[in-house]
């Protein structure tokens, strides 16, 4: 008999990942302007600090909210003793307003229907304990999110099958997809549960099309499976097209109250569009109030801080900052990719076409010595230790592609930004000064299609330390 | 109902199962309350709350240093400087000052003869999460953990229901102050071996809810050699140990290694800041182990219950100021014995008795003489009584897996002083009418005879939280700010 458990002595956490060796690297040799210019610089890291002078700005004018004050008087009592895992109510309702406003006012959400968790990584873990048993499978359009192989995976015992999406069609998911997915599953003798989607999409930085949205309502319908829509991005959306919520096209479609409403769920979470994966706020949406029960009891054991629910209920219920600071982060999120993707531009290097997200993702599939996942891992790890670059390898997302790249654009200054991209081109044009061979490679390149998953050692980029998306 | 079945089919059996625990009978003292809480003033004959192992004693101690230490917050003037850096920390291993203080604050409570190592701090989503991460690092679906009876409720959810891990009680008797025999660890490992029940250890808290008692040397070497010798592990819940308002002192299970050869792989500490401090709504829960594989794995597996930055952050200011946690630490120690005292005096006069207690929120009451017959029914009708009749709310010993009928765990920590009077008062009453003999009309023999006839509520919490705002203080803000 072992003395720990199987889940303590297993690697399902995913953090063994060679590809950690970038986090590694550049925690030995962080960039930082004055005191080590040439360090490697950070762009593997989907945080959004673009706009915390607006959050600033905020506290500033709400001392209150800060000092556990309400009208003037302390209620830090109170907040001490608040653990009721229903959370607070002025939160939720400020939560759910702030997420119905994300979406254009097209769709309202019922505080009664929301569980609050310590982060969207426990919104998403609770959710596999309620959906699925052990051994049962959840399809993922890939790429995806390295940490939902472990979020999903380690200790809900949940199995992921990838829905293989290319770059043929932008990454997008097809019927025939889904299928296959569905197929190769139940040939695995494992029992498909539901579909998981991340939209706003991690890496792809793009969102769902209403036609892929329908397509997915179909098929969950079909086989009588759930849909899980984490929309943790939904507020970094800066261009069009806009956001489309999977509540919107039920609610189109009138499915409002049917069985496939009940079997819809969404994830929330405020690290990405306020930028504050600190405090840990993360939240469950379900219309199956049996879920929503069964979720609500599982928080305890991640619950939200009162301290933080209390701050941000103040926050969010400020209406006019609420549209200011989503107005405001949109247009630095677009200027800050545009940027990004001339700069890539500039180094003859091109990107999927993305209008949400903290990160571009990029095509270097002609940097590639062979279409393979060596050469990937060849070149990501050059561009690590030589260009001084951590970005995320497409490998870790589980693309079936090599030579794509995640990169991170809201998580520096715009001159660290610049310095990036000057060091790319250097790095590329010296590549190219060696071209012949590199020439022949690109002429000789086939287009092979990568069948089923990959079972290398390696399942998942993931930052030791951090939950980096 | 087709719809229904099919329903059942498509969540996860943990989804739709009793294994969290809240679906038993003995909330029925939460709703009473929740439907008629007491107010000194707007509703005197409401139910007074004494089931919620709260520590209210000292927060006018916390609000003074707050307000004297605004860049304690990162959202103020003082302190909005820290903001980005603070709001954008989510790295597992948390705030280094957080860690430090936290450790150094475990060894202050643990009468600094230890040291505690702040790289071995792990954070835990309240002790509720990190009792479970301890469970999922160390066994198996399937396996068992020994937990000397009578013991917190809730260990039915935390211990065992995402984790599939069963309990096996260790039975404790009164005629020896509940204490935890050789004999009886033994005794239920055999069985639970011989049951082919796989048990991978023994996890107990020290101070111990409901008992309100410390662990002494002796029982405690005692349980480290029986897991040694077993190859199993032992969990030690110190959630209480600053709440010890008089001797003996609270020893620490790492004091207590400090001296004995021990596989130190074996020894896990739970720690929070719910009970000594009063902070349940911070989710300051704290895995501490003397094993470097539950270490890690532990801090992998916080990620799924991390403390809020800005809640480090806080505390971390907070439990550095060592002129404070000196202070509070004393205070809090003087009003939990003053309050304690109150009590047990108040009920001594009327001829109940109590275990004798040092620590904890609460006292072990003996209400065996009271009881029509010594028999878990019996309790059970003594307790709806104390509950409709007497308007407490106190938890009846068998919702702590007490093999005897009769005791009740009484919570004292979580009221103003006022209350406590009316509290004593029903109390005593309640007690003296029971003792009349002569009873001509049926009043005093009426909670014999009444069948009480509480509707169950599915829809309430099993431990120590509250299932609603009104659930705090009746003067809260928050309760009227409710939406």
């Amino acid at each position: 008999m072992g003395l720990l458990s199987r889940k303590a002595t297993c690697n399902s956490h995913g953090q063994d990942s060679p590809y950690f060796l970038g986090w590694q690297e550049y925690e030995k040799n962080p960039y930082d302007e004055a005191k080590n210019p040439k360090g490697i610089i950070q762009m593997g890291l989907a945080e959004n600090q673009l706009s915390f002078d607006l959050l600033e700005s905020w506290m500033a004018k709400n001392p209150d909210a800060a000092g556990f004050k309400r009208d003037g008087q302390s209620i830090f009592r109170e907040l001490a003793l608040f653990q009721d895992y229903h959370g607070l109510p002025a939160f939720k309702k400020a939560l759910v307003d702030f997420m119905a406003e994300i979406r254009g006012n097209k769709v309202t959400f019922d505080p009664n229907h929301m569980v609050l968790t310590a982060g969207a990584t426990a919104a998403n873990e609770t959710l596999m304990f309620c959906l699925a048993e052990e051994g049962d499978a959840l399809l993922l359009p890939t790429p995806y999110y390295p940490g939902f192989d472990r979020d999903l995976k380690w200790r809900p015992g949940v199995e992921i099958v990838p829905i293989q999406c290319t770059s043929f069609n932008r990454f997008q998911i097809t019927a025939s997809a889904l299928e296959e997915a569905y197929q190769q599953a139940q040939k695995k003798n494992l029992r498909v549960k539901g579909v998981l989607v991340t939209n706003p999409s991690n890496p792809l930085g793009t969102t769902m099309t209403r036609g892929e949205l329908d397509l997915l309502i179909n098929f969950i319908t079909a086989k009588e499976i759930h849909l899980i829509s984490d929309e943790i991005y939904s507020g970094t959306v800066f261009s069009s097209p806009a956001f489309v919520s999977i509540m919107e096209v039920l609610k189109d479609r009138n499915l409002e109250n049917t069985e496939v409403w009940d079997r819809v769920h969404i994830v929330y979470s405020l690290s990405k569009d306020l930028g504050l994966p600190g405090f840990r706020v993360g939240a469950i949406y379900s219309n199956d109030p049996i879920v929503v029960a069964a979720a609500t009891k599982m928080s305890s054991f991640g619950l939200v801080s009162s301290q933080t629910q209390y701050l941000l209920s103040a926050m969010l219920s400020d209406k006019k900052f609420t549209k200011e600071y989503i107005s405001k982060n949109h247009k630095r999120l677009q200027k800050r990719q545009s940027k990004l993707v001339s700069g890539l531009e500039k180094a003859g290097i091109s990107c999927l076409e993305s209008n949400a997200g903290l990160f571009c993702w990029v095509d270097m599939r002609h940097l590639l010595s062979s279409n393979t996942f060596e050469a990937e891992m060849e070149l990501w790890k050059r561009i690590v230790y030589d260009v001084k670059l951590n970005i995320s390898p497409g490998f870790s997302c589980h693309c079936t592609e090599p030579g794509w790249f995640r990169v991170c654009f809201a998580n520096m200054s715009e001159d660290t930004q610049k310095l990036a991209m000057q060091r790319l081109k250097s790095f590329v044009d010296s590549m190219t000064i060696n071209s012949q061979s590199h020439q022949e490679l690109k002429n000789a390149r086939r287009k092979s299609r990568t069948k089923w998953v990959f079972r290398l050692s390696f399942q998942s980029f993931h930052d030791r330390e951090q939950d980096e998306r | 109902m087709e719809r229904t079945r099919k329903k059942g089919q498509l969540l996860s059996r943990m989804a739709t199962n009793d294994r969290h625990g809240e679906n038993s009978p003995y909330f029925d003292g939460w709703k009473a309350y929740d439907e008629n809480p007491f107010h000194p003033s707007q509703n005197p004959d409401g139910v007074i709350q004494m089931g919620l192992a709260e520590n209210q004693l000292c927060f006018d101690l916390i609000k003074k240093w707050i307000l004297e230490n605004p860049d304690a917050s990162i959202c103020t003037a003082e302190g909005v400087d820290k903001l980005k850096n603070i709001a954008i920390y989510q790295d597992y291993h948390g705030l280094k000052e957080f860690r430090e203080a936290v450790a150094k604050f475990m060894e202050r409570v643990g009468g600094n003869r230890v040291t505690f190592d702040p790289n071995r701090i792990v954070m835990g989503g309240g002790a509720t999460g990190a009792n479970e991460t301890v469970m999922f690092c160390l066994a198996d679906p399937g396996d068992a953990f020994l937990v000397p009876a009578p013991y917190y409720p809730a260990f039915a959810r935390d211990l065992r229901w995402r984790t599939g891990l069963e309990i096996v009680p260790v039975d404790c008797k009164s005629s020896n102050n509940f204490r935890i025999t050789r004999a009886a660890l033994e005794e239920a490992y055999e069985k639970a071996q011989s049951s082919n029940i796989n048990v991978k250890g023994v996890i107990l808290a020290n101070p111990s809810n409901p008992l309100g008692t410390v662990l002494d040397r002796e029982t405690m070497r005692s349980l480290v050699s029986f897991v040694n010798e077993k190859g199993i592990h032992l969990v030690c819940d110190e959630i209480y140990a600053a709440t010890v308002f008089s001797s003996p002192r609270f020893i620490s299970i790492a004091e207590i290694i400090q001296d004995m050869d021990c596989n130190r792989d074996l020894i896990h500490i739970v720690y929070s800041l719910s009970k000594d401090m009063g902070f349940p709504g911070f989710r300051v829960g704290i895995v501490y182990s003397f094993n470097d594989v539950v270490v890690n794995c532990a801090r992998k597996m916080s990620s799924f219950g991390l403390v809020s930055s800005q809640t480090q952050y806080l505390l971390a200011s907070m439990l550095s100021d060592e002129e404070f946690v000196g202070n509070f630490l004393r205070e809090s120690s003087k009003r939990l014995a003053r309050r304690h005292s109150v009590f047990t005096k108040g009920i001594e006069q009327v001829g109940i008795s109590c275990l004798k207690s040092n620590a904890g929120l609460f006292f072990w009451m003996n209400m065996r003489p009271l009881l029509k017959e010594q028999t878990a029914q019996g309790e059970l009708e003594l307790w709806r009584a104390i509950i409709s009749e007497v308007k407490l709310n106190v938890s009846p010993g068998s919702s702590f897996q007490c093999s005897e009928p009769g005791w009740f765990r009484v919570c004292f920590a979580n009221m103003d002083d006022e209350t406590v009077e009316v509290a004593l008062e029903r109390i005593r009453a309640f007690v003296l009418q029971g003792k009349e003999e002569d009873a001509p009309d049926q009043k005093s023999q009426r909670w014999h005879k009444k069948s009480l006839r509480l509707s169950f509520s599915s829809s309430r919490l099993y431990d120590e939280s509250p299932m609603s705002p009104r659930m705090l203080s009746p003067h809260s803000p928050l309760v009227r700010a409710r939406t």
